[in-house]
């Protein structure tokens, strides 16, 4: 049976973890390569690292950080953050990455992501989708970190990058992101089932019963969270054995 | 020896350059490269074929040029040299594929490559994820490896074999999806050993130690 993933998320600004990580031995608490490996030893399905300043500029540190993570880290990597074009898609996959999420050019194109299917294939093709409810049942795509509405719906948007070809959707909810208070579980739910493709639940995790929620109500195929792992609230495994014991069927070996 | 990943452009070999070298020199097992030159493909003791993408693309890129499947082919099927495909690399065994197109494979495994098609219509496509092994054949890669086991899969389409004596591992997603087939000195993987951890790198470390 396949199993729901967990995903710890680490925001990476000129190749340093934003905030910094605070948990088990590391040596560097600001070194995203030491983070991963961390969080490899500690059982995470995947990993994700977002490029919160990416620029043309900066690229290169991103590109040395990927190397270096997936030279020691043999779980797979997605990364995030100023994706704009196949050749951003192909410079990433080169560096090591295993899947690159597209968001606001997606967005602002979404035939880049059909460009990019076909020319990578849709399993190394992730959008990641930021959203807000605007009114019950509704909601909107936000850009520029939640800032800039689109005037776009969210479940039609979701099922558009799916038809061109996008292997996974990153699925922020923009208004608990940063919370604690959970993740936006109705827009969770209406995403996961307007596509065939998985749906990563995202935003707003501050315990381990809502993780366990994005699964069982929100219908989420993995859940990425951030800080209650980085700040060492909990660790992989306590989330891992929290949502085995709701039912969830997760990966317990290593 | 000497072990050969075969790059054709299909992707980022170099993760799986790195898990294939960690584990050859854990084992003593000699080097690994990266090449796309048929010469060093044809005289390598070891060759492991990775893949990404489509199935046709892969395909074209193996037999319009360069003359990579004829140097597979003599070494694999001439030389009997242990064999090991991944994913598309995997895929490429069977008699053709179906995605897009119906398209040749190499048909050292007879079968087809089909669209995945879960009984239980909420599962998702692709095929994303963690998944637990069933072993349905002792075979050499399982030494330390067992049935509950779990390894990293992407993918949308997966092989039928056409003989059930060539599927050595299948993993349950609402129906059987092969993970590992064989035959005498050739091995396919559908998931990734490289992303698998603990329990990909003991498989690597057994293919390099193999002798079919």
């Amino acid at each position: 049976m396949l199993k729901v993933r967990i995903i710890p998320c680490l925001d990476v600004a000129d190749g340093r973890v934003v905030k910094g990580v605070n948990f088990v031995d590391l040596r560097d608490a600001g070194d995203p390569v030491d983070a991963a490996r961390a969080y490899d030893a500690a059982g995470a399905d995947e990993l994700c690292f977002l490029d919160i300043h990416a620029t043309h500029e900066n690229r290169g540190t991103m590109f040395d950080v990927v190397r270096r993570t997936a030279e020691q880290c043999y779980i797979p990597l997605t990364v995030g953050g100023g994706v704009r074009t196949p050749a951003d898609v192909r410079a990433l996959l080169l560096a090591g990455a295993d899947k690159v999420s597209f968001n606001s050019a997606a967005v602002a194109n979404p035939d880049v992501v059909a460009q990019a299917a076909d020319q990578f294939g849709s399993q190394c093709i992730v959008v990641a989708i930021d959203a807000k409810t605007v009114s019950p049942g509704k909601w909107e795509i936000f850009t520029h970190g939640g800032r800039k509405p689109t005037g776009i719906d969210a479940v039609e948007f979701a099922r558009l990058v799916a038809s061109k070809g996008a292997g996974e959707i990153l699925l922020t909810s923009m208004d608990r992101d940063g919370t604690r208070a959970g993740f936006n579980l109705p827009l969770t739910r209406a995403i996961s089932d307007a596509v065939d493709i998985p749906v990563i639940a995202s935003g707003g995790v501050g315990n381990l019963d809502h993780l366990v929620e994005g699964v069982t109500l929100g219908g989420a195929s993995a859940v990425l969270a951030a800080s209650i792992f980085h700040f060492g609230d909990y660790t992989i495994r306590q989330a891992k054995d929290h949502m085995a014991a709701a039912g969830i069927p997760m990966r317990l070996d290593q | 020896m000497r072990t050969v990943i075969v790059d054709y452009e299909s992707g980022n070999l170099h993760s799986a350059q790195k898990a294939f070298q960690r584990m050859a020199d854990e084992t003593g097992a000699g080097e690994v490269i990266v090449t796309s030159d048929p010469d060093t493909v044809r005289a390598a003791d070891r060759i492991v074929l990775p893949g990404d993408g489509a199935f046709p693309a892969c395909r074209k890129e193996l037999f319009d040029h360069r003359g990579l499947f004829e140097a597979m082919e003599e070494a694999v099927i001439h030389h009997a040299r242990p064999f090991l495909g991944i994913c598309i690399g995997m895929q490429m065994l069977a008699t053709r594929g179906l995605e897009y197109t119906p398209t040749p494979g190499f048909d050292w495994i007879p079968g087809e490559v089909v669209r995945i098609d879960p009984a239980d219509p909420a599962l998702k496509v692709p095929h994303m994820g963690w998944n637990d092994l069933v072993i349905d054949q002792p075979h050499a890669i399982f030494d330390g490896i067992k049935t509950g086991d779990h390894a990293y899969f992407v993918h949308s389409y997966h092989m039928r074999v056409a003989n059930p004596a060539h599927l050595l591992a299948h993993v349950d997603y609402a129906g059987p999806i092969t993970a590992i087939v064989g035959r005498d000195n050739i091995l396919g993987m559908q998931f990734h050993p490289e992303k698998s951890q603990r329990v990909g790198l003991r498989m690597i470390a057994n293919f390099l130690a193999w002798r079919p």
